[in-house]
């Protein structure tokens, strides 16, 4: 685990309750699958093994700043600061989600947090972290954008298209991958050059002359130092990054997909189910970053195990509620499908 | 009399993008060329007055300047992208139709994309099959798409006035066989209104809608047809989407007889849409069946003999008005549709 490079022992706890508060309700999501059965109908992308990556990165950011994301976007908006019961009520279809019953897992967005929103299409939301950057470069505030998408997008001419154009124009934008190794089911190694070669993903930064780090992302205070690097970067007018964080997804990409009436869940792992490596998923989930950072808290002092377990309880009690306040929540009403359809 | 002046369409563009850019900051230019005025000189003379912050040339990478249009429409910025040839808005598409036209319905009405996109179609220019297509129906075909089809430089001016203003994605089709026919115009032009109709010529006999360059060559049909003692109603309806039906079904009311005409090919294109929406609400009005005037189904050639006997006009919108009167036209050569 790196150095906490000044950051207060307060602020730690802050980031470490905020994982928890990502699994937790990401946890909550894939129980209501099997405890309401139903309620959730659709695609949905879990995190897990993820939210170190996504609290080092968004801890790194200030009021005033953007964030786009891919669909497997749960936890950024909870980073930082979104209702998690109207989160959970969206996901639900429910008219007191976040985006009124419109958008689901997929589509989350909270502008008054600067969370601009999410694409179903992997790296669509590329360009549109570039064009916000663009925006913010207008507006001379010293604002920044932070763009996440997967290891797969990586490979979609979005992707290149837009990391020339802000490298050329010294856009304010982080472009952060999150490496969890599977497009879907296929490996990194079998659809990527630099995987392929034995070389990171971040050497791609190298074709448009921008910096390019791999870091690894089950350690919050690494992803948060090499983020923070990037984005005085970009706030300074130098223009954009390309980070690498290396990720394990813990559950399979999304859950089974099935029409009105079957019941849906979440299966094996694509790396046991279509690959069978047990003990590689079982060293994933031995290395979960929440423990790791837990222990690592508790060793420095910063965090006792009663504090831990009341954050463990909070987040329980405040996921719980999420639950009740999406099942309690009202469908939209039929006629209303017809709004938001023109501004 | 108000003042007027001769100006061109594509004068009229550039002039309705500055105007924007003079009263509103968050306005900016987006595309590829755009500095050097574009191939068609839409967008001459911004950069000298607005500066290569607002007037941005861009690699030639339609899905990413699209996206950036997106995004900072999404963070309040007003941007009028430019893609170059309509034939190239495929490239941009997955911006446009999964993002732009539902950002503000996913989000619930949170987020919106004021974004203009410019772009031009047509053949007449012996471009060939990739840079001469009308593709307006693949855009009137997506929720959330506002989309403009001007035919004249004071519906140009007016309708960008109008579409740089509005709240959503609005994608504005000009044709480059228009941009330099002159044309006499207010000294001042006023925004046209998005959803309006206009009725270019009026007549009691046979009621003709027509889009972009088909509106001339309707009037020019219409103008011949006249000496004959035919009188045609010409209609543009300026606006696809929203389409302004019932300034068209209070015409048919009038004439009992409709032929709709666009450069696009026939087959699936935007006319399609308007006879059956004509046939639905005005069907006790019809004395006839609705006419169609459109392109064959084929791609553009680029030989000029070819492109000629391709491309649909004043001849075949001549045809079908007699056609809803139930005459055939002996000096007519349809050979080609």
């Amino acid at each position: 685990m790196s150095g906490a490079n000044g950051i207060p022992a307060e602020r730690l706890v802050e980031l470490y309750s905020q994982m928890v508060r990502i699994r937790e309700f990401e946890e909550r999501v894939k129980r209501t699958f099997a405890e309401h059965p139903g309620v959730i109908r659709g695609h949905t992308h879990l995190a897990d093994g993820a939210e170190a990556s996504i609290v080092g990165s968004v801890g790194a950011i200030r009021d005033g700043d953007q964030v786009f994301a891919t669909y497997r976007c749960h936890g950024y908006p909870i980073a930082l600061g979104s209702d998690t019961a109207a989160m959970m009520a969206e996901i639900y279809g429910r008219a007191g989600g976040i985006c009124k019953g419109y958008g689901g897992s997929m589509h989350l967005a909270d502008p008054a947090r600067g969370f601009l929103g999410t694409s179903g299409i992997v790296g669509q939301n590329i360009p549109q972290g570039t064009g916000a950057a663009y925006a913010a470069q207008l507006r001379g505030r010293g604002e920044v954008v932070l763009t996440f998408f997967g290891d797969g997008a990586s490979k979609q001419g979005a992707f290149h298209e837009s990391l020339n154009i802000a490298a050329v124009w010294k856009l304010p934008v982080v472009f952060i991958m999150e490496n969890n190794s599977f497009s879907a089911t296929v490996r990194t190694e079998q659809e990527d050059a630099n995987a392929a070669a034995g070389e990171p993903l971040s050497m791609k930064a190298k074709a448009y002359s921008i910096p390019g780090v791999t870091v690894d992302g089950s350690d919050p205070l690494a992803v948060h130092e090499a983020v923070a690097t990037a984005v005085d970067r970009a706030r300074a007018g130098e223009g954009p990054t390309l980070i690498e964080s290396l990720v394990y997804r813990l559950s399979a990409h999304g859950n089974s997909i099935a029409p009105p009436g079957v019941p849906l869940h979440y299966p094996e792992h694509e790396a046991i189910s279509k690959y069978g490596a047990v003990e590689e998923y079982e060293a994933a989930k031995r290395g979960d970053p929440i423990p790791r950072f837990r222990a690592h808290l508790v060793e420095t002092g910063a965090l006792t195990a009663e504090r831990a377990a009341e954050i463990a309880q909070a987040a329980q009690a405040e996921m719980q509620h999420a639950v009740d306040f999406g099942l309690e929540s009202p469908f939209p009403e039929p006629h209303e499908a017809l709004t938001y359809v023109y501004a | 009399m108000s003042e007027t002046h001769e100006t061109t369409y594509a004068a009229a563009v550039a002039g309705a993008i500055g105007d924007a850019m003079r009263v509103d900051p968050t306005v900016f230019v987006i595309g590829e060329d755009v500095t050097a005025g574009g191939p068609f000189t839409t967008t001459a003379g911004l950069v000298d007055e607005f500066g290569t912050e607002r007037v941005l040339d861009t690699p030639i990478s339609e899905a990413a300047i699209c996206g950036i249009a997106v995004g900072a429409a999404q963070s309040g910025l007003r941007p009028v992208l430019e893609i170059m040839y309509i034939d190239f808005i495929t490239l941009a598409l997955d911006q446009l139709v999964n993002q732009a036209a539902k950002a503000h319905f996913m989000s619930g009405g949170q987020l919106t994309v004021p974004m203009v996109l410019r772009t031009q179609g047509g053949a007449g220019h012996r471009s060939g099959a990739q840079h001469s297509q009308s593709m307006e129906s693949w855009l009137t075909h997506v929720p959330g798409l506002t989309v403009v089809m001007p035919s004249r430089a004071v519906d140009a001016a007016g309708l960008l006035a109008s579409a740089i203003a509005d709240p959503g994605p609005v994608v504005v089709v000009e044709n480059k066989t228009l941009y330099f026919r002159k044309e006499t115009v207010p000294a001042c032009i006023e925004p046209v209104p998005i959803g309006k109709a206009a009725i270019l010529r009026p007549g009691r006999d046979v009621t003709v809608v027509a889009l972009s360059r088909l509106v001339h060559e309707a009037l020019a049909a219409a103008e011949t047809l006249a000496a004959e003692g035919i009188e045609v109603e010409v209609i543009d309806p300026r606006t696809l989407v929203p389409l302004d039906l019932e300034t068209i079904l209070e015409s048919v009311r009038r004439t009992n007889r409709l032929v709709v005409a666009h450069e696009a090919v026939q087959h699936g294109g935007f006319g399609a849409e308007i006879a059956a929406a004509v046939q639905h609400a005005g069907f006790d009005d019809l004395d006839a069946p609705i006419e169609r005037v459109g392109a064959p189904f084929q791609p553009i050639p680029v030989s000029p003999h070819l492109e000629d006997a391709y491309l649909p006009g004043a001849a075949e919108v001549r045809a079908a008005v007699l056609a809803t009167l139930g005459r055939s036209d002996p000096g007519a050569d349809l050979t080609s549709h």
